[in-house]
């Protein structure tokens, strides 16, 4: 599998992997494979950051190299490690051979087969460009940002016992952060960026059919003009792509043929996480209603 | 497609990233670069996908989207225009400012720089000023902030140097040397690999830092006489230290952080003095915390984030409003520290409501009385914190990883 060609041959490419970018995203996403430079997604939770990275590595056939981050994320979990276990049974070894050189050793002592290889060596020494994910960078503190460096603009990694590990064949890099805290300016200036933002109505009304099949075409279009709708409220957190799609699964599962009041009050748990929402929600559950019946998208509800 | 970008088009993408420096979009060299190679490969069939490339590889935050859109907009209807505008407009002076200063360019100003100019390049320089600059007009009180003295300059960097705050550390999953803790295997290896006849064993322990801080201080009429000294504290402590996010509320919220984050104390605090718009106005502490928790609180306070909150609880909302948004703001926050700057009297109770809304809610109120000066402010913290274990300096080291 090859790169795409140019922006359409990449919306079609994702596509093929149901994955319906629009055409701004796939610019970045044709760019960032192009110019091979670390793409950073920013958006809010479930808009489809990290399947965005999930669907580049199978679309061009290559492995997903994931690194989810976290307070506190260090070398020994993001990069390497020494197999200290398996240097101290080295040195018994040797003692128990009587073998003398000190020097030879140490050169065994720290060699490559030593080093414990974590996602961010991983994705540096595979045979074909992998995709290496990086998600929620947001989480990790600083020091890491500063870390990544290195690996993001050279591709390489410095372990100071062995020395310096160049890739082979550099990682498709995606980067995503949910924008807790701001990505630090000396990292996104070697990355593409990309606001990630949610699907307008006729692309969500597409990615829930491809997603959620077994719904029939009429709840579909509810489900979707719901969901469009609620996102216009003032809530803490309006529902994601990801939410829609499990709301679908939710309704189909208890056999609901028509949105209803009652199947919305009884699901809302699968949309909204907070719940301040789900009461707002409760509350102007109606009112939405009302509108959607009057601008249509209710119809032949009695049929 | 390549050599599809010609001379005339670079000279054309050098303007633009001109124009966005202008604007205060940092869009160095190596951006203009990057956007050659962009347009090479995407060409120059559609308009979208031109803005697309542009977009991804000059921007590098949502919040500069909407410069970026009203630039891109014009400067592809009139390109010449914009030619000569490139040549009139002042850089930014650092780079580094997210808008353009403030009312620095007074009309008569504009007239100098464009002495035969049209209707209609007046017309359109004054869109693309209004959407790159702060309103002018909707301004409705100013604080008349005559920036700090040498002194208080001086007295506010100690302060954050040295002074200790009521919060406790956090305890990070990070390892650092310590001398007592877990054995730390790579460099009891490595020791004895530099010296075989001896066997040390370093140890290591989780690192402590200090929480990421944000604070909130009211500046309605009722806090007017502390406003100046906790904004000089605040923008003292975002001078030193790494994380800390200031928002400041009367009937509205503002987040004044980029502001403080000037290196030039004077130049902070008159871009504080014009962002902000309602000095010295009521007070609407509930829905102003309202706004906080639904914009601001699931970004600023992740990280297990501290919160301060500067004000005296003289409350004109419902007091059932703030009592339910300071309970929401508590569940966000780590730690909710209130900072009380007493009005005048000494013998305080809790009588107000909107007092005894927010009490049942943050962890402590820090009593302050008769504040003048920085210098009270840090005789205060200091009286508050000494009897009180609870405390820890906000200026660290920064740590690296491994």
């Amino acid at each position: 599998v090859s790169d795409p060609a140019d922006v359409d041959q990449t919306l079609a490419m994702l596509a093929r992997e149901d994955y319906l970018a629009g055409r701004a995203l796939a610019t970045s996403v044709f760019l960032a494979l192009k110019l091979r430079r670390p793409l950073l997604l920013e958006g809010e939770a479930g808009v489809g950051k990290t399947e965005l990275a999930k669907v580049i590595a199978r679309a061009l056939g290559t492995s997903l190299i994931r690194l989810q981050c976290y307070e506190g994320l260090d070398i020994a979990s993001a990069a390497y490690e020494w197999n200290v276990a398996r240097q101290m049974l080295e040195i018994r070894i040797a003692e128990a051979r009587g073998q003398a050189s000190r020097e030879q050793l140490l050169a065994d002592l720290y060699s490559r087969e030593m080093l414990i290889e974590r996602p961010l060596l991983q994705a540096l020494t595979q045979p074909r460009a992998p995709v290496l994910l990086i998600d929620e960078l947001d989480r990790a503190d600083e020091p890491f940002e500063a870390f990544l460096l290195e690996i993001l603009s050279e591709w390489q990694l410095s372990v100071p016992e062995l020395g310096t590990i160049r890739a082979t064949h550099p990682p498709i890099v995606i980067l995503t952060s949910n924008r807790t805290r701001e990505i630090h300016d000396a990292l996104k200036r070697r990355c593409l960026y990309a606001w990630v933002d949610y699907p307008d109505a006729e692309r969500e009304l597409e990615i829930v059919r491809r997603k959620a099949g077994g719904a029939d075409d009429r709840l579909t279009r509810q489900i979707v003009a719901f969901v469009q709708r609620v996102r216009r409220l003032e809530l803490f957190k309006a529902p994601g792509v990801a939410e829609t799609i499990d709301w679908a699964n939710a309704l189909l599962a208890l056999d609901t043929r028509v949105l209803d009041p009652r199947s919305v009050s009884d699901t809302l748990g699968v949309l909204l996480k907070y719940q301040e929402d789900i009461a707002r929600l409760e509350d102007e559950a109606g009112t939405i209603f009302d509108e959607m019946r009057t601008s249509g998208t209710l119809e032949c509800q009695v049929s | 497609m390549p050599g599809v970008v010609t001379g005339r088009i670079v000279s054309n993408i050098v303007h633009f990233a001109r124009l966005l420096r202008a604007a205060g979009v940092p869009a160095g060299p190596d951006r203009v670069l990057a956007a050659v190679d962009a347009l090479e490969l995407v060409g120059f069939d559609r308009g979208d996908d031109v803005h697309a490339a542009l977009a991804t590889v000059m921007l590098a935050g949502r919040e500069q989207q909407a410069v970026f859109d009203a630039i891109f907009d014009a400067f592809w209807r009139d390109p010449d225009l914009f030619h000569r505008l490139t040549f009139v407009l002042p850089s930014a002076p650092n780079g580094q400012s997210d808008t353009a200063q403030p009312g620095a360019r007074s009309r008569r100003a504009e007239q100098a720089m464009f002495p035969q100019a049209s209707r209609a390049q007046m017309k359109l320089r004054r869109r693309i000023e209004a959407e790159l600059s702060f309103s002018g007009q909707e301004r409705l009180q100013r604080a008349d902030f005559e920036g700090m003295s040498a002194r208080e300059f001086e007295l506010a960097s100690r302060l954050a140097e040295s002074l200790a705050l009521p919060l406790r550390p956090l305890r990070t999953r990070r390892l650092a040397p310590a001398s007592a803790g877990r054995i730390d295997l790579r460099r009891t290896l490595r020791r004895m690999a530099r010296a075989p006849d001896t066997i040390a064993l370093p140890r290591s322990a989780p690192r402590r830092v200090p929480p990421p801080l944000v604070i909130l201080i009211d500046i309605s009429g009722s806090m007017d006489r502390y406003a100046r000294v906790f904004l000089h504290f605040a923008y003292g402590l975002t001078q030193h230290c790494r994380r800390v996010h200031t928002l400041v509320f009367g009937t509205r919220l503002t987040n004044v952080t980029r502001c403080l984050r000037d290196r030039d104390p004077d130049s902070a605090m008159a871009r504080t003095d014009a962002l902000v718009q309602d000095w010295r106005g009521g007070t609407r502490i509930g829905s102003s915390i309202a706004a906080f928790n639904r914009l601001w609180a699931r970004r600023l306070l992740a990280g297990n984030a501290a919160l301060l909150l500067i004000t005296d609880g003289l409350e004109r909302d419902e007091a059932s409003l703030l009592a339910c948004e300071a309970e929401r703001l508590a569940r966000f926050a780590r730690q909710f520290v209130w900072l009380n700057p007493l009005l005048r009297f000494d013998g305080f109770s809790p009588r107000a409501a909107g007092v005894r809304a927010l009490l049942p809610h943050v962890g402590r109120m820090l009593p302050m009385h008769n504040l003048a000066s920085l210098a009270d402010l840090a005789q205060s913290l200091r009286s508050v914190t000494s009897h009180s274990g609870d405390c820890f300096r906000l200026r660290q080291n920064p740590g690296y990883p491994g």
